[in-house]
């Protein structure tokens, strides 16, 4: 194993892929990749993979929209089939308050470019045949969102890193990090220590745990949630499906099957990644309320994997307040995936060349030293 | 609903086949091993095997003797590394949504 790095990355899930390739195509190439279990063992690879743009906060439409348009070239770009599918995501809403929540979500998202728009229920139905529009007051779609394969995405930025010169430790795991000073100067892992000239922190929900190793505290909490996915079907829906009204997000996968979630209230934070009846019973009952037509489709397997839910439910990104090469990536509450090609671009910028874009700076760790406005809809 | 997965549409493989639900052959799975995919769950993610409506129960034991043979690492190893999830047998949506 190297024992010095330029840039040590801690987590192989998206970000931690991503951002070692944007590296490496800069010419950073001494990066080691660190990650606990395997690549995409984490929340990348238990994510239902949409891709989506219609947010309510001003940095996550900019990051999504950003990264919507890394994903249209991506699959070129890294020579991977990333099954990109820009079929839109249809929104619902039903009832009048988060109708009007919507309109000013859309009028938000239109100011910033996003050609998002307001439907009633029966444009959804157009959009959706087999939607069941009884309950729906609103829905709102934007045709460029959509959704890809988490495995092919991270997969990809893996290859063309490791390619250029970037190293994977996997099954290697962090067990202290020695701040001295303003920076961190070893990173210990289980498998000896590394010197590090940065160190990225991109575990996820473990994050927290990483950053109290330097001795620096998130907000961030890991909040379990769980996941279905059907047989093969007929391929009959191109939109990703959300609703702001209960948390439902199901989309086809281009295998043809059907992939979706829901997320319970009162699930409380911490490590739990069991799966329950209960949360199957919620999904099946919500999910047929809305397309009855899909009761005899059968649920082949469900799993769960952590959000890293920050209190505003957007990233934090950049340096460290007083550990300047501690370089945070986390904190993502659902939205990583969708994400990460911006998040990697904005970071590899600034570590490149030490410039902060207007994204990391109202991204960092300091805003929580301050009230603000957090993300209202955090569904898949 | 007319099922109709991926597999069906594909052409007839000479190859042995490890995983019958995914279409998975033996030298896709070798090859993935020399790759670094070198533990069941990797390979599982890589190349879908194991993920069809069996669950796994045909192939799995099987990916894990060609693992183990690949590898050098005992069987018994290999085969503690696989992780099952629930529900083991395909069950409707309107099962588990009850009336």
């Amino acid at each position: 194993m190297r024992r010095t790095a330029d840039v040590v990355i801690i987590g192989a899930g998206v970000t931690g892929a991503a951002l070692a390739y944007e590296l490496a195509r800069r010419g950073i190439r001494n990066v080691v990749v660190l990650e606990r279990r395997f690549p995409c063992s984490g929340a990348t690879g238990r994510c239902g993979g949409g891709i989506r743009q219609q947010f309510t906060t001003t940095h996550n439409i900019r990051l999504a929209m950003e990264s919507v348009e890394h994903y249209g070239t991506l699959a070129e770009e890294l020579g991977v089939d990333i099954e990109f599918i820009q079929g839109g995501y249809l929104i619902l809403a039903e009832t009048e308050e988060e109708r009007e929540a919507q309109r000013k979500a859309v009028a938000l998202q239109n100011d910033l470019g996003l050609p998002s728009r307001l439907l009633t229920p029966e444009e959804a139905a157009e959009i959706l045949p087999l939607l069941d529009i009884t309950t729906i007051k609103s829905a709102t779609y934007c045709p460029t969102d959509g959704h890809a394969n988490p495995f092919r995405v991270v997969e990809g930025y893996l290859r063309r890193a490791r390619e250029l010169g970037v190293v994977l430790e996997k099954f290697t795991e962090v067990v202290d990090l020695e701040p001295r000073g303003e920076r961190i100067v070893e990173v210990r892992t289980s498998r000896g220590p590394i010197s590090p000239g940065l160190v990225v922190n991109a575990a996820g929900a473990w994050s927290g745990e990483i950053s109290r190793m330097a001795g620096v505290e998130l907000p961030n909490k890991p909040v379990r949630h769980e996941i279905a996915i059907t047989e093969p079907v007929e391929f009959f829906m191109e939109v990703m499906v959300i609703s702001i009204h209960n948390g439902i997000y199901f989309s086809q996968t281009m295998e043809g099957q059907i992939i979706g979630g829901i997320g319970l209230p009162d699930e409380r934070p911490g490590y739990n990644l069991s799966s329950s009846l209960r949360f199957l019973r919620t999904y099946s009952r919500e999910l047929l309320r809305y397309v009855p037509a899909l009761g005899q489709l059968s649920v082949l397997r469900q799993w769960a994997g952590l959000y890293d839910v920050t209190p505003d439910a957007q990233p934090i990104l950049g340096p460290t307040p007083g550990l300047e090469n501690f370089i945070q990536a986390n904190g993502y509450s659902g939205h990583g995936f969708m994400i990460a090609p911006a998040v990697a671009r904005h970071l590899a910028d600034y570590i490149e060349k030490g410039v902060k874009s207007e994204i990391l700076e109202k991204l960092s760790l300091e805003r929580f030293k301050e009230e603000i406005r957090g993300e209202a809809f955090v569904v898949g | 609903m007319t099922h109709a997965s991926r597999v069906t549409r594909q052409e007839p493989k000479d190859e042995p086949i490890v995983c019958r639900c995914e279409e998975v052959t033996l030298p896709e799975v070798v090859q993935a091993i020399r790759e670094g995919y070198d533990t069941v769950e990797e390979l599982k993610r890589h190349l879908r095997v194991g993920m069809g409506p069996c669950q796994g129960r045909t192939c799995l034991p099987l990916l894990a003797r060609v693992l183990a043979r690949e590898t050098g690492r005992s069987l018994a190893e290999v085969m503690e590394e696989i992780s099952t999830r629930p529900p083991l047998i395909p069950i409707p949506f309107e099962v588990w949504r009850g009336k």
